[in-house]
Formats: C-alpha cells, sequence, structure tokens
C-alpha cells in the first residue's frame, strides 16, 4: 500500500525556469491490483511514478510505504527499498548493449550482496518461466523485440519485488507484442504483485486487468 | 632546497589533497548551515550528494596519510648521505625544525582521518544521519591541520640545504644527553618495555569488558592512546637495541628498513591501526546516543574495541618476539 | 553483514564493462603506462649509477689529499707523504699517478692511472673494454698516445680489462710509472695526490683538520664529502627530469580528468540504466574505484617492466645524453638491476596517487545523476 500526500514536485527552484511537475497530488495505490495512470506527455506521469517508485523524493508532501513514512529517507536508504520493493520496466526496455540477456537481468541484483551464482540461477528461472531460457547466453543487441521486452521484465523481477512499475511498457510496440506483454503482465497480477503503468495506449488502458485508472494533467490528478 | 623524485611526488600529492579538503570544507560549511533532512528540497538533495564526495576524500586521505608516513620517512632515510652528519632517517628530519613536525602531524591527522570514518560510517547506518553536523564540524578541524602539515612538508622541504651539519641517530636518541629523543632513549629500558606490555595488557581486559557489557569506550579510548605513546617510548629505549643487537642504537627508523624484515612496518601500522580504532570507539562512546543507531551502535563499538585489542596484542606479541628472539643482552 | 560479494559482483562487472569497451580505454590506458615507463626509467637509471658510483667509492681511500695552487689543483710533491705518515690514526699513504688522456682520433677522454704494481714493465699499456671497443683493439696489439710535446708513444696492449662494474673501469688505461711520467712529461719527486687510509672513521675530520695545519696549501677530499657530491648529483639530476617530465605529468592530469568526465552518450546511458534498476552512488563510485585500480595498475606495471627492460637491456638509451656523464666511451655499458620497494613506492606516490585523486571529483560527478534520469530521457 502506497500512499501520497500533498506531493509536490518542483525543478530549478527559485530560477527563472522553475517548473512545478507535481502539485499537491494525495492518492493511494491498492496493494495487488493494477493501477494504471494516464496522461499526455509532460502531465507529470513520470515524476509521480519516480516518488512512487522512491527513485526521487518530493519537495514537499508525504509518502508512506506500506505503513513507513519514507519521504526524508536518503538516497542510500531509499535504494535499499526500492531495490526490495520495486521493479521497474522503461519504456525503451533500457538493456545494456554488448552483454549478454542474463547479465542484463543479473546486474540489478549485484549491490545486493548475494553471490554470483544465487543471482544466476534466479535470474534463469525467470527466464525459464517468461520463456526465453535458450536466450539467456545472446547478447543483448541481438534480441528481437518481443525477447528484449521478456529481458527487461525479467529484470525487473529478479529481486522479487513486490511492486511492479512500468513507464509507458507498450509505446514503441506493435499491437501483438502490447498484448503479449498485457498478457504477461496478467500473469504477474495473479502471483500477487501490485502492478503500477502508466499509459496512455488504449490497449493497455481498456485491458481488462487494469482495476483502476488515474488521470493526471499539469501535475494535478483528474 | 633539494629536488628528489620522493620529495616532489610526496610535495604534489600534499598539495593535491589539501585542495580536495579545502573542496570538502566548502562542502562541509553547507552542511552545517543547511543541513535538513526532512526536506526534499534541492537544496538538501545536493547537499546529500555531496556527502558522498566528502567519505570518498576522507577514505583517501586516511590511506594516503599513512602512505605518505612512511614514504617520508623512507624519503628521509635515503636521503641521509647528503647532510653531514645523519646516518638515517633521523638526522635527516632533524635537519631543520619541521621535520620531527611534519612526522607528528601525519601520524595525528591520520588518527583524526581514521575517527572521522569511523564517525561516519556509523552515520551512514541510520537514516536520519544524526551525527552529520558533528562529522562535519571535526572536518572543519581536520582540513586545517592537513593544510598545516603541508605547509610544514613545503618549509621541511625548501629549507633543507646539504651543507647544514645535523645529528644522526646515535647522538640524538643516545642516553646521557639533553633534548626529547635523548630523553626517550635513557628511560630504564625494561621498566618501559613493562608499561608498554602492562598497558596492552589493561587494553586488552578494558577491551573485554567494553566488548562484554557495552561501556568504557572513552576509558578504552585514553588507554589506547596510552599504548601507541609508551609504544613509540619502548620502540626507543628498549625494542631498537634489541632488534639492531647494539645497547646504544635507539633510532625508531631504522627498523623499517629490509636488514630487519621490515618489522617496523608491522609495529608501527598494528600500533596506529590499534589506536585509531581505539580512539574511533571513544568518540562514538562520547557522543550522545541517537536512537536510529540503537541497534547498530553496540555491534559497531564492540568491532572496533575487538580490532584494536587485537591489533595490540599482535603488536606485544611481535614486540616480545623481537626481544625475545635477539642476542642481545642487557 | 559484510560478505565481500558486493564488491566482487561489482568488480567483475566493471572487469567485463573495461573490456566491453577496451577501445575506448586504450588511449589512457597507452598514454599512463607512457608516463610511469618515463618516470620509472629516470628512477631506476639514477638508482643504478648512484648504487654503481657508490660500490666503486666504498673501495676508494677515506682521505685524498690534493695541493692547490691559486685555486688550481697541483702535483703534489712527495715528502708531503712523509708528513702525512706521522699524523696519529693514518694507517697507510699510497702516492697516487693519474690523469686524463684526450684522444682526438676517438674524441673522448680517457683515464690514465699508474697501479701500485704494474707488473707488465715499461711499453705495455692495460686497457678498459671501452676503449678496446672504441679502437677495435685486443691483446698484443699496438696503440700510439701522443705526449704534450706531440711526440708519439707506442705500448703494446697487455690486457683487456673485464669487469663487472664497467662505468669506471671502460675507460681505464693502465701504465707503468715510467711510460706515465714519460707520456705526461712529469718531473720526478712529484705525484698527482696522495691516498690516506684511515682505521677509525671518526677520527678523520681531526685528521683533515691536522693535515691542513701541516700542509696549509693542500686540500683533504674526504670519501664521505664524494659520496654526498654524487648524492647530490644524481638526485638533483633525477629531480631535474622529474620536474621536467612534470609538465607530462601535468599534461596527463588533465587527459585523466578529461577522459573522467566527459563521459560518451552510451557510458552515460549504462550508468543512468543501473542507477534506475538499484544501483546506489556508493555503487557506482566503487565501480568507478575499480575501474580505475584496474586501468592505474596494468599501467603502472607495464610502465615498471618496460621501463626496467629500457634501463637493463639498452641501458637507457632514451637518457643518454641527459643523465651520464661526458664520454663516448660509456654507451655500451650493462647497468646492473637495481630496483627497490622505495623507487617504487616513489613511482607510485607520482603516478597512481595523482591519477586517483583527480579522478575522484568526476566520477563523484558520474555516481551521482538522478536514478530516473533514464525516464526522461
Amino acid at each position: 500500500m502506497i500512499e501520497l500526500k500533498d506531493v509536490t514536485k518542483v525543478f530549478n527552484s527559485g530560477r527563472p525556469n522553475e517548473f512545478a511537475a507535481l502539485r499537491g497530488i494525495t492518492m493511494s495505490i491498492e496493494p495487488l491490483k493494477v493501477t494504471a495512470i494516464e496522461g499526455p506527455s509532460g502531465s507529470g506521469k513520470t515524476s509521480l511514478l519516480s516518488i512512487v517508485g522512491c527513485m526521487s523524493r518530493p519537495t514537499s508532501g508525504r509518502v508512506w510505504l506500506d505503513g513507513r513514512e519514507i519521504t526524508s529517507l536518503p538516497e542510500r536508504f531509499l535504494t535499499g527499498i526500492r531495490r526490495k520493493t520495486f521493479g521497474f520496466v522503461f519504456q525503451q526496455f533500457h538493456l545494456i548493449k554488448g552483454i549478454t540477456a542474463i547479465e542484463n537481468v543479473m546486474l540489478a541484483s549485484y549491490p545486493t550482496g548475494e553471490s554470483r551464482p544465487g543471482i544466476r540461477k534466479r535470474a534463469l528461472d525467470i527466464l525459464g518461466m517468461l520463456g526465453i531460457r535458450e536466450k539467456a547466453e545472446s547478447k543483448s543487441q541481438w534480441l528481437s523485440g518481443g525477447e528484449a521486452q521478456r529481458v527487461a521484465i525479467a529484470r525487473a523481477l529478479v529481486n522479487d519485488p513486490e511492486i511492479l512499475i512500468a513507464d509507458e511498457p507498450t509505446a514503441h510496440l506493435d499491437t501483438r507484442l502490447s498484448e503479449e506483454f498485457m498478457q504477461i503482465f496478467m500473469r504477474l497480477k495473479e502471483d500477487g504483485r501490485t502492478i503500477i503503468i502508466s499509459s496512455h495506449d488504449p490497449i493497455v488502458v481498456n485491458s481488462g486487468i487494469v482495476d483502476s485508472v488515474r488521470i493526471i494533467r499539469d501535475g494535478v490528478l483528474a | 632546497m633539494i629536488l628528489n623524485p620522493a620529495i616532489i611526488a610526496l610535495a604534489v600529492s600534499a598539495f593535491i589533497i589539501t585542495l580536495m579538503l579545502a573542496y570538502a570544507s566548502f562542502f562541509g560549511l553547507r552542511i552545517i548551515r543547511h543541513w535538513d533532512i526532512t526536506s526534499g528540497s534541492e537544496l538538501q538533495l545536493r547537499l546529500e550528494r555531496s556527502t558522498y564526495l566528502i567519505s570518498v576524500i576522507l577514505s583517501n586521505v586516511l590511506v594516503f596519510q599513512l602512505a605518505s608516513l612512511f614514504l617520508f620517512i623512507f624519503t628521509a632515510d635515503r636521503m641521509h648521505t647528503l647532510f653531514v652528519g645523519a646516518m638515517c632517517a633521523a638526522g635527516t628530519l632533524k635537519v631543520n625544525a619541521f621535520g620531527y613536525p611534519v612526522l607528528a602531524f601525519k601520524a595525528a591527522n591520520f588518527l583524526l582521518a581514521f575517527v572521522w570514518l569511523v564517525i561516519n560510517s556509523a552515520d551512514l547506518r541510520a537514516s536520519d544521519y544524526p551525527y552529520t553536523k558533528i562529522k562535519y564540524s571535526l572536518l572543519l578541524v581536520l582540513a586545517p591541520l592537513v593544510a598545516l602539515e603541508s605547509a610544514m612538508l613545503g618549509l621541511y622541504v625548501s629549507g633543507l640545504s646539504p651543507d647544514v651539519i645535523t645529528s644522526c641517530c646515535g647522538t640524538l636518541f643516545s642516553e646521557g644527553k639533553q633534548g626529547v629523543g635523548s630523553g626517550l632513549a635513557s628511560f630504564d629500558p625494561h621498566a618501559s618495555l613493562a608499561v608498554f606490555i602492562g598497558l596492552v595488557c589493561m587494553a586488552c581486559a578494558l577491551g573485554a569488558y567494553a566488548y562484554l557489557k557495552g561501556r568504557g569506550h572513552v576509558a578504552y579510548s585514553v588507554v589506547s592512546l596510552a599504548v601507541l605513546v609508551s609504544g613509540i617510548v619502548a620502540m626507543i629505549s628498549c625494542i631498537s637495541p634489541y632488534v639492531y643487537e647494539l645497547p646504544t642504537h635507539h633510532c625508531p627508523f631504522c627498523v623499517l628498513q629490509a636488514e630487519y624484515g621490515y618489522t617496523g612496518y608491522v609495529f608501527y601500522l598494528t600500533l596506529l591501526i590499534g589506536t585509531g580504532s581505539g580512539l574511533g570507539a571513544g568518540a562514538l562512546g562520547m557522543l550522545r546516543p541517537a536512537e536510529s543507531l540503537s541497534t547498530v551502535l553496540p555491534a559497531v563499538l564492540r568491532g572496533l574495541v575487538a580490532w584494536s585489542a587485537v591489533m595490540f596484542a599482535a603488536n606485544a606479541g611481535i614486540t616480545l618476539y623481537l626481544v625475545g628472539s635477539s642476542n642481545l643482552v642487557m | 553483514m559484510f560478505t565481500g560479494h558486493r564488491e566482487r559482483n561489482i568488480l567483475e562487472f566493471t572487469l567485463s564493462s573495461l573490456l566491453r569497451r577496451r577501445g575506448k580505454h586504450l588511449a589512457l590506458v597507452v598514454i599512463y603506462t607512457a608516463l610511469v615507463f618515463l618516470l620509472a626509467s629516470v628512477m631506476f637509471f639514477a638508482g643504478s649509477i648512484r648504487e654503481e658510483a657508490s660500490i666503486v667509492l666504498r673501495s676508494s681511500p677515506e682521505i685524498i689529499l690534493q695541493k692547490m695552487i691559486a685555486g688550481r689543483q697541483d702535483l703534489v710533491p712527495m715528502r708531503y707523504a712523509e708528513v702525512a705518515e706521522k699524523i696519529r690514526g693514518v694507517q697507510r699513504v699510497s702516492p697516487r699517478l693519474w690523469g686524463y688522456y684526450y684522444s682526438p682520433a676517438t674524441k673522448s677522454n680517457y683515464t690514465l692511472m699508474v697501479p701500485d704494481n704494474f707488473s707488465y714493465g715499461d711499453g705495455h699499456i692495460v686497457i678498459g673494454n671501452g676503449i678496446a671497443r672504441v679502437m677495435s683493439a685486443a691483446k698484443g696489439d699496438r696503440i700510439s698516445l701522443l705526449s704534450p710535446e706531440g711526440d708519439p708513444l707506442t705500448f703494446i696492449i697487455a690486457e683487456v680489462m673485464d669487469s663487472r662494474s664497467e662505468l669506471i673501469s671502460s675507460d681505464l688505461m693502465l701504465v707503468s710509472e715510467g711510460d706515465f711520467r714519460e707520456l705526461f712529461d712529469m718531473p720526478e719527486g712529484y705525484v698527482t695526490d696522495l691516498a690516506l687510509s684511515v682505521k677509525n672513521e671518526k677520527e678523520l675530520s681531526t685528521i683533515a683538520r691536522k693535515l691542513s695545519e701541516l700542509l696549509p696549501g693542500t686540500r683533504p677530499v674526504l670519501r664521505d664529502e664524494i659520496l654526498r657530491t654524487y648524492d647530490a648529483v644524481f638526485n638533483w639530476r633525477a629531480g631535474l627530469m622529474i620536474t621536467l617530465l612534470g609538465a607530462s605529468v601535468f599534461a596527463f592530469a588533465i587527459f585523466a580528468w578529461d577522459r573522467a568526465s566527459g563521459l560518451s552518450a552510451e557510458e552515460r546511458r549504462e550508468i543512468g540504466i543501473l542507477k534506475a534498476v538499484g544501483w546506489e552512488t556508493s555503487d557506482i563510485i566503487l565501480m568507478k574505484f575499480w575501474e580505475g585500480a584496474v586501468i592505474s595498475l596494468s599501467s603502472f606495471l607495464m610502465g615498471m617492466v618496460f621501463a626496467y627492460l629500457h634501463v637493463y637491456f639498452t641501458s637507457g638509451a632514451l637518457f643518454w645524453p641527459v643523465l651520464k656523464g661526458w664520454s663516448v666511451l660509456y654507451p655500451e655499458f650493462r647497468l646492473l638491476p637495481h630496483v627497490d620497494l622505495y623507487s617504487i613506492f616513489t613511482l607510485f606516490f607520482l603516478t597512481v596517487v595523482p591519477y586517483t585523486l583527480i579522478t575522484i571529483i568526476p566520477s563523484w560527478r558520474t555516481a551521482t545523476m538522478d536514478p530516473d534520469e533514464v525516464m526522461r530521457a
């Protein structure tokens, strides 16, 4: 359960180009549900996701994660919480070129202090679950769009997070791949994970798995 | 002024270190003035980021201080041929008034940087960073001291001129003369050794108490400082004659040379690290106990005390071995 | 709990990243290695010469007594030896005959000496292997030397010296006393200088004082003083070289700073991804530390190995003109290996320490990138 109270995020404060990405957001995100955040680009979607996902701190306002206030946690601690709690799937997948698919999945676990063989085994299991185990040793730049998407999802899952955050996951996918993506997320939801998706793609917003849709515009929730 | 590769290396690195600490102090000052952990303002985020830089700089200062301490002695030792009367590092350092102060400052700044990093590592374990202001106030003490050390190094180096007649360790640390060195050398060797070993035993006992009861850290740090001082005294008055197997040779530096198997490094390293950990434990014990640290602090303190006591015990073991295995009978 | 896995994982990832981008790091490693190579060559070279000189001086007499006239060195009358012998503490006084001979043919200076007992007799000469090389002469050949008047004096080469310490012996010629006096037209009863051996080192300065009292107009030169001068000269020369090379160190520092702060778009993207998937600022700093350590250590080791090869196999061919003496005879001598902990330590302080310190701020800047930056791109 994530709660936000009166959250604002201001960039370049005190300078002529000061700009408020979020203005007084109060919302809560239900556990085990799929929440979609819809809004045009520049509406504050990304800022909201990044605060919800413990990637950045709000300029003012408070954020609670499972009842614990995390607003004033320094980056060192916030990152620890983020690693355990959240998995991220990015718009363009953001895989690192030149290394294999499995390494791309594993690297999210390197700072946790777990040993490599343990991480590797888990990464292979997840790739297997997503049906691309045989691609584990392929370099990431040789993967097809669908495979790259699954590797990105596997990377988000490698630390076994409770909450998955996907930022415009279907923006660069054709319809078939977008539907495939939603199917994978359906399975993850059934496994008992909370999912937050930002999107303005009808395939996402109108798909059956989304439980609630929040619309954001100019940094304010509609 | 003597141009020598090692001197250039020492001077250049000291200069860079001083600049970096000045840079760190600038951030430190801003942290002391504007730190507000509850704020999410851009200023606070920037300050938090600068704490990473300061930690990295201080870790480097620590390693640098230790390495440059030994390089300094090493260089002084190598240069002794340039000065009439000098036969090892002891004489070269005596060439002008700044040699020994540089050495003392290097050791003291090493210990201060050690204490700083101990406080820092404890501070970073609690999400409210309870010691931030204390830490950066201490940084503002350390930075000028390092700058002073670099300035003295500059004065020492620029004041080195080969025509100076200096004294060697034989006269500097010989009994029956005036001066601090001779005073140290004329201590009764066995008494000073006994005091040193006694203090190490006391440190171990007090360490065990602090380890088990979680109290007495400040007392421990006082004893660890005493161990450092008595260790150096014992080295000059007692251990060195045994190592060199010459009852009149009291030099604390020659023991760093290869002829004696570099045992000097082990001796001084264990002594300095033991003292640093002890002082770190004392500093943490002295600070206002932070609630957010109540779960981790006891373990940190136990680790420091145990590490320090082990270093001292190892040092005493080496000392007794050196004295015991010597062919000298005093 | 500290398991070391975090450090190892990040190290392994760093190594794979370095290999992946070896082209990009190649320039840095090459320049870094070249710098270490230059500095290490200077230090090893100076160290060897210093060592060489001290080996030679160890066997030289404690005091050399010279006669001075108008501030110039002059021949010493033999009777001075008797005076010196009577001073308490002087063990032995040996008169020495020696000097330099300039050979116009090879445009070089040779050291000519009369040894204590020259067994080959008049008309014979013993030469160092440097001279033998330059003159392409061998045992049994004849060579002529010119007297100040221009009359040639012919010698039979009785022996070519093959010495371990070539620095001194390669330009050496040994002749008999008679030949020496004839060649240089030197009067009987005079020698070049006197060598005094003294048993107790502590009496050196007393003896030196007595000598100048009893024999005014002479100059006693103490061995320690020579050693000191040598040391000062070699240290000074090496220091001067290092200072000149300081410009290159400075250039390297700027290059390193530039390298560390100017990230390619690809690298920036990668670090952004790492931060986004849960790497913390200190993890990136650790990664950058490993990166610097790997680059530094490999460049340092390579530079040292090349410098070693340079000094001991080519005898420091690059520095010949700057650091060594005056004679063209030296080129082929092989320096005795002399690498010690001290030079390595100093080199480390001249290269790795500045590199590490200089890259701290750029790598911190990189590491503090916003974790959500990749989402905004």
